[in-house]
């Protein structure tokens, strides 16, 4: 983002500034000050009125915290299980255990690397089949013992690839939906950056949906709907607009449960601020859904689903 | 069966306008065929054997003991819950679309015999837009399957769609939740769920209830997967095998049990059937 890169000028200088400050003696407090305060009142401007493509782009943003970010400051001692037991080791989709305030949990994340070299194992948090296979069978251990499930999702989409169709994608998401239907432990989703489609749903299926302030949620990327609907590539910004594909707005439609709130100017911005936030509430969403027997989460996870979707009677259409 | 001459109707003048009510231009082999003849051969050229599209009303004379249909779509109808506008509004779209199809929503749903053995059929129809699964479709399937349990019979869905509903956004990817909720439901229930996958069965339908069957069929000339060809070509630049995404590329690698050919279906679901049924 331009405007962001704005802010982070005025930020080096002022960093300098106060470097100077100390070294010279000089005293540049209140010069200091007042840039500041603009630099914060920039800020709050830019953030407060970010269109929806630019949400997107900053859930994409490159200094974004990732999954295992927020693995390491959430959580205590994670502990990563590797392998779908079948043919493969899916680096864009991790699993473990972790201790959460004192009680053990399974933690999956979609999880992006931060440099190319690291993308070349992650593939951009894009998981496949071999992924998707191994959260079920981490999600069918976190059942036999009793450990409540937290998904992090962060994905642009899954693998969109050969040997991920020749492994059945759509039929491992599937399995991967049937098999969190019918867990019988509480399980909590958090958006932490995008989620894209069927790929980010597949982890999706809890129990409580949160998301991150700045994540995006939406059913098909803005760039490919500008493509499939406006037959345009350079109309992501309204596509973008179109899918209501903001937390404040999915939750304000009743299709997500709570949005975490974020610092200005992004989670990246204030991480442990984030992180903190974010264990908060797990703790307290898996304290609320603690109370419940396994048959009742199981119940009230099919409700929340079935009822699902908006329609209208047409009864009086045929005539 | 009866015999045309064949040659005589299908080497007419190809310049000359074809009369739209008798004939049609087969898309693949580029022969103009008979209509009628198109139609009693279940949609299937009779010169190249391509399989042409089957209406959801087609499908179901296909497929059904004649005269056991009884609809039992819901008289609902999509609500627009985004207010979405792209090129058209998409109320419009799906206006043009029942008019276009006769039908509420990309499915029909309804009770009928196959080989006398009672069934909760859905159908999905192509034509209304895309065969898309947006509130109404996975609404639609999830009364199906709920009918089934409380009456005890098999469900069969005949896919026919490019994915979820993209004008209803997250209300339709969560489609494939909600019906995945109902499909385990029915497992419980141990009412059998056979999934019939056609030209064209991908994005979140592929990726959800269509690939839960406990047993899945693909019609013959079915295209199965999930990222569509181009998508793929496009983010990995990546060399496709001209079979890709085909039936038999998806029976070679495990994803379906069975591919039917179309004049074959109903009898490969009454069999099937068969093994579910009561004991004698």
């Amino acid at each position: 983002m331009s405007d962001e890169r704005t802010l982070d000028l005025l930020e080096a200088k002022i960093d300098e500034l106060r470097t100077l400050n100390e070294a010279d003696g000089i005293d540049l407090s209140k010069e200091i000050e007042r840039l500041e305060r603009k630099l914060e009142a920039l800020r709050e401007e830019l953030y407060a009125n970010l269109s929806d493509w630019e949400r997107v782009k900053l859930a994409r943003h490159p200094k974004r915290p990732y999954a295992l970010d927020y693995v390491a400051a959430a959580f205590d001692g994670f502990y990563e299980l590797h392998g779908d037991r079948i043919d493969g080791d899916d680096r864009a989709l991790v699993a473990g255990l972790a201790r959460l305030d004192g009680r053990t949990v399974v933690v999956l994340g979609q999880q992006k690397g931060r440099s190319t070299e690291e993308n070349k194992e992650r593939f951009f948090g894009m998981a496949r089949p071999q992924g998707y296979r191994k959260a079920q069978r981490v999600m069918r251990l976190a059942e036999r013992f009793g450990f409540p499930v937290v998904a992090l999702i962060d994905t642009p989409g899954a693998f969109p690839g050969l040997e991920a169709e020749e492994r059945n994608i759509g039929g491992a998401i599937a399995e991967s939906l049937l098999t969190m239907s019918g867990l019988r432990v509480p399980t909590v989703a958090v958006v932490i950056g995008e989620g894209g489609s069927g790929g980010a749903l597949a982890i999706g299926m809890a129990d409580r949906v949160l998301m991150l302030e700045n994540a995006v949620y939406t059913v098909i990327s803005p760039e490919s709907a500008a493509v499939i609907l406006w037959k345009d590539k350079e109309r992501m910004k309204e596509a973008a607009e179109a899918l209501n594909l903001t937390a404040d707005r999915l939750h304000d439609l009743g299709l997500i449960d709570g949005v975490i709130p974020e610092p200005l100017g992004g989670a990246h911005k204030g991480f442990e601020r984030t992180a903190t936030a974010l264990r908060e509430e797990l703790v307290r969403q898996l304290e609320e859904l603690g109370n419940r027997t396994p048959g009742e989460l199981v119940e009230g996870r099919h409700r929340r689903y079935r009822e699902v979707g908006q329609y209208r009677d047409a009864s009086a259409d045929d005539g | 069966m009866p015999i045309f001459k064949e040659k005589d109707y299908l080497r007419v003048d190809l310049d000359r306008e074809p009369d739209e009510s008798l004939w049609m231009k087969c898309k693949s082999c580029g022969e103009l065929v008979f209509k009628r003849r198109v139609r009693e051969n279940n949609n299937i050229c009779p010169s190249c054997g391509e399989y042409f599209f089957l209406t959801a009303v087609e499908r179901v004379d296909l497929l059904v003991d004649e005269g056991s249909y009884e609809d039992i779509t819901a008289p609902i109808s999509s609500d627009d819950p985004l207010q979405f506008v792209d090129r058209k509004p998409y109320p419009e779209r799906v206006t043009e679309a029942q008019a276009k199809t006769g039908l509420r929503d990309a499915i029909l749903v309804g009770r009928s015999t196959i080989a006398d053995v009672p069934v909760v059929l859905g159908v999905m129809d192509f034509r209304f837009i895309g065969g898309s699964m947006g509130s109404v479709v996975g609404e639609q399937i999830c009364r199906a399957m709920e009918t089934a349990i409380e009456e005890r019979r098999p469900f069969i869905l005949v896919s026919s769609s490019g994915g979820a509903r993209l004008q209803e956004g997250l209300f339709s990817l969560l489609q494939m939740a909600k019906t995945v909720a109902v499909r385990a439901e029915m497992a419980k229930a141990g009412v059998p769920f056979v999934s019939v996958m056609t030209y064209p069965t991908s994005g979140g339908v592929q990726a959800s209830i269509a690939s839960l069957g406990d047993v899945i069929l693909a019609e013959r000339g079915a295209m199965i997967g999930f990222a569509g060809r181009r998508v793929i070509q496009n983010a990995m630049s990546e060399e496709l095998p001209s079979h890709f995404q085909s039936d038999a590329f998806a029976f070679e690698h495990g994803a379906i049990d069975r591919v039917v050919g179309r004049e074959a279906l109903r009898n490969e679901l009454a069999t099937l059937l068969g093994f579910f049924g009561e004991a004698e």
